[in-house]
């Protein structure tokens, strides 16, 4: 790879010693980085969250987040020293050298002005004389990144795009002034399958026509796997393993990069061995069920059933309604018609208007770790306060809390934490915690690992798993198809309200019926395991060959 | 304010570090340090000088408007009474009505605030509605008609400043109530039934408590200085009353031969102005997180 002048001079980025410090306590963020990339090649960082990968690739782009410096290394883009840039010199640099595309397209695009008007800002150093209008780089960029570039789309504010057109017009803002170097902070991380795809064959394609460099940030490997051309994964704020993405996934040298990879969930599995059927009542029985706002319906007919002891997963994109419906469940939307039976006993449409036994036997836990914790109170309290308020006083608090935590696979000694002591994964594990301390017959799950790592996800499905094994039915709210067949038994497939496809999670996997299941199978990125088994793939495999599948 | 400090400097019991909370993070900037060392000092002399005046602050101690008369430090009055020991008196019941109706004011905004921000009904427009009514009212204006209508009254005196109050403070704890409320945290103790009162006192008032903070020290500025206008108008206390916002008012006309009857209650009002105020920019320095670094 070295000592090629050919090779050399194909350089667009070289980083080398690179070291970021935080003030005052002086921790280093990230410590001696060194990497490469090539034009027309794309490298991804891989890493969990707080390994550094942001401070880098903000680094990359001489910008330093508040309270941390440049302690010792050097940044090199297409040649030019960052380090010696004066402030407007930078300037000059960004957009035109180097890009940036942030992870939430939302927040990176000026809600108050017009698609036109943050294109053109783009191009601030865009020489009109030699390389033609401004007007006309703006329609290119956007025909480049597969948008309409009419007028009335030009004319239009972000908010009135899709999260999809949105990170595309990021990405039509990054590449619109011909960048050598591109930083991508998880572009696709709060996308769907079908916009992941979408937006990451636009990465691939305009990285590889125009010769720019890459650098691809994100805690996925299944994704980055299937973009890069190299990969580095970084621990602790150092790069613990660098090298051609084959040959990194085939043979993973570092223990850490091993660990990242098995909890990749397989996409495909044969499912999982049905429950005995009892023949009895199931637990759940939703039928004929609508739901809205205001006078939009939302849900038009939903006929589930979940089964002592089974997990039945809900799988759609945002706005297909399966907030709605697990909402609908717990009580907490109220705007709903029709059979809604626990136990053969109709709920009430408000969790205000049910039993505490209900309310006990149904538990919620939220999506969002950071969200769902009450930030002033001790894990203790907050574990205990389900159980209090719906069963009374216990004899011995300490022993619930305990047993509580125990179940969710954390130490006693986290009861006298606070929520922001924890990090994301234990905050979740908390939730969980607090939603089984009660003993429930029902736990409904939403989204509740689509915030967390790649890593911490696999655990946390271990755990649910552990739970389903000792009888609690699972309602498993997800956009993640992977997941889905690492953990259900059954599943519905929900489209724009409507139930498409319903049933075991082998057949509707292996042998899909409806068009829209078939393209989200399609989209999911998906890389097998070339070494080793993973706990969690084993977890998968054990009941299959016992089904005899 | 005094009482903020002792609760900063409270041991805390959680076994793991914790990072410090507001009142800690905000005892850390200079400012703060010199809002609480101002503020005490006038609290001080509120507190304590009626117990040390060298004189009763309705006795004569010698001519009006005489200065370097021996024993009386800084002259005496219009009438003949000792500067200083009124100085020593005024204060009490000026800090006194600052204080109760800041709190107050702050208590009751905060709960039409919360009520209207979590229930987002027919009772937010109702609350919210009626409060714009009276926020289009000034506050000086009508605290002025009203004290005029029913007499100068300690009491009306606290509760018109803690009503114009309560306005100002809804508005920005309704605000910071919907950020809260947005959160999942609420809608889990929703799912199980928890009281609507009981999650608006114990899953959200522990979670506005930065804003509170801020609010109440604005608000007790507001009030020093509202309450010693309506002295200054004739609308608050009454004499022969020793009040600070009255001095001014009675001192004024000699303040070339006697200057310390205005000078004195005038810088113990802005020291207490400008402490109060410096305290109430470090909590809200802190409560956003300026300059909070990396810590590890």
């Amino acid at each position: 790879m070295s000592g090629n002048p050919q090779q050399e001079a194909e350089l667009a980025l070289s980083v080398q010693g690179l070291t970021v410090i935080g003030r005052p306590s002086d921790v280093e963020i990230i410590s001696d980085i060194t990497l490469t990339v090539r034009r027309g090649e794309i490298c991804g960082l891989v890493g969990e969250s707080g390994s550094g990968k942001t401070t880098l690739g903000l680094s990359l782009l001489a910008h330093c987040k508040r309270a941390t410096e440049v302690a010792a290394g050097s940044v090199e883009v297409a040649g030019t020293d960052l380090a010696g840039l004066s402030e407007a010199g930078v300037r000059r640099l960004r957009g035109r050298a180097i890009a940036y595309i942030p992870q939430s397209p939302a927040s990176a695009l000026n809600p108050a002005l017009r698609l036109r008007t943050q294109l053109t800002e783009a191009l601030h150093s865009w020489n009109e004389e030699e390389q033609g209008g401004k007007a006309d780089r703006v329609r290119e960029v956007l025909r480049e990144v597969a948008l309409p570039d009419d007028d009335a789309f030009l004319a239009r504010y972000p908010h009135q795009l899709s999260g999809g057109q949105q990170q595309r017009v990021a990405i039509a803002m990054a590449f619109a002034d011909r960048p050598d170097v591109i930083v991508m902070d998880e572009p696709t991380t709060g996308l769907d399958v079908t916009t992941q795809a979408h937006v990451l064959e636009t990465i691939r394609h305009r990285t590889r026509q125009h010769g720019t460099a890459g650098v691809y940030i994100s805690h996925d490997m299944a994704v980055v796997a299937d973009l890069a051309d190299d990969i580095a994964v970084m621990y602790r704020g150092e790069v613990v393993e660098r090298g051609k993405a084959a040959e990194v996934l085939a043979d993973p040298e570092h223990e850490y990069t091993r660990r990242l990879l098995r909890a990749v969930p397989l996409l495909k599995t044969t499912g999982h061995a049905e429950p005995e059927d009892d023949g009895g009542e199931p637990l759940l029985q939703i039928s004929g069920l609508q739901a809205g706002y205001g006078s939009t319906t939302v849900l038009h007919g939903i006929d589930v059933q979940v089964r002592r002891g089974e997990c039945v997963a809900l799988l759609g994109e945002s706005g297909s309604g399966k907030t709605t419906l697990s909402r609908s469940v717990a009580g907490l939307h109220t705007q709903f018609s029709g059979g809604l039976l626990l136990d053969g006993e109709q709920l009430a449409t408000s969790s205000y208007r049910r039993t505490a036994e209900q309310r006990r036997r149904v538990q919620y836990i939220f999506q969002n770790p950071y969200e769902a914790l009450n930030p002033r109170k001790r894990v203790r309290d907050l574990v205990l306060a389900p159980y209090t308020h719906l069963m009374g006083r216990p004899e011995d608090p300490d022993a619930v809390v305990h047993e509580a935590l125990e179940r969710a696979a954390l130490p006693a000694s986290y009861a006298a934490r606070f929520p922001d002591q924890l990090s994301g994964g234990e905050r979740q594990r908390i939730n969980i915690a607090r939603a089984i301390a009660t003993r429930p017959d029902l736990l409904i799950c939403d989204e509740i690992t689509s915030a967390l790592d790649v890593s911490v996800q696999a655990e946390i499905v271990k755990l649910l798993r552990a739970l389903q094994d000792d009888g609690m039915a699972l309602l498993f709210v997800t956009h993640n198809i992977a997941l889905v067949s690492n953990i259900a038994q059954k599943v519905a497939v929900l489209n724009k309200g409507e139930i498409v496809e319903y049933g075991p999670v082998g057949e509707v996997m292996s042998a899909p019926e409806h068009d829209y299941t078939r393209s989200l199978i399609a989209d999911t990125p998906d890389f097998e395991l070339s070494f080793g088994e993973s706990p969690m793939h084993q977890g998968t495999q054990a009941p299959e060959k016992a089904a005899g599948q | 304010m005094s009482t903020a400090t002792a609760a900063a400097a409270a041991p805390e019991s959680a076994a793991p570090p914790r990072r410090p909370g507001l009142l800690r993070t905000a005892w850390r900037y200079h400012r703060t340090k010199i809002g609480v060392v101002l503020t005490a000092a006038v609290l001080l002399v509120a507190v304590i000088g009626p117990f040390v005046s060298p004189y009763s602050p309705t006795a004569m101690a010698g001519t009006p408007n005489a200065t370097g008369i021996d024993g009386a430090l800084f002259g005496t009055d219009n009438v003949g009474r000792d500067v200083f020991s009124r100085f020593l008196h005024g204060g009490y019941t000026l800090v006194a009505i600052a204080v109760l109706s800041a709190l107050a004011g702050v208590a009751a905004g905060a709960v039409v605030g919360i009520v209207a921000g979590y229930l987002r009904n027919w009772a937010d427009e109702l609350l919210m509605r009626t409060n714009d009514m009276l926020l289009a009212f000034p506050q000086l204006v009508l605290a002025l008609l009203l004290l005029s209508i029913l007499g100068p009254r300690v009491w009306l005196i606290v509760v018109i400043i803690a009503v114009s109050h309560a306005n100002r403070v809804a508005r920005v704890v309704r605000e910071a109530t919907l950020k809260v409320v947005e959160q999942d945290f609420i809608k889990s103790a929703e799912a199980i039934g928890v009281p609507r009162w009981r999650i608006m006192a114990t899953e959200i008032l522990p979670n506005i408590t930065s804003p509170l903070l801020v609010e109440l020290g604005l608000r007790i500025t507001y009030s020093v200085g509202t309450i010693a206008t309506l002295s200054f108008l004739g609308m608050g206390l009454q004499p022969p009353t020793a009040d600070w916002g009255l001095m001014i008012n009675e001192g004024r006309v000699a303040i070339t031969v006697q200057p310390w009857a205005v000078v004195l209650p005038v810088a113990a009002v802005a020291v207490l102005t400008i402490g109060a105020n410096l305290i109430t920019d470090g909590l809200s320095r802190a409560s956003i997180g300026i300059d909070r670094g990396v810590e590890k």
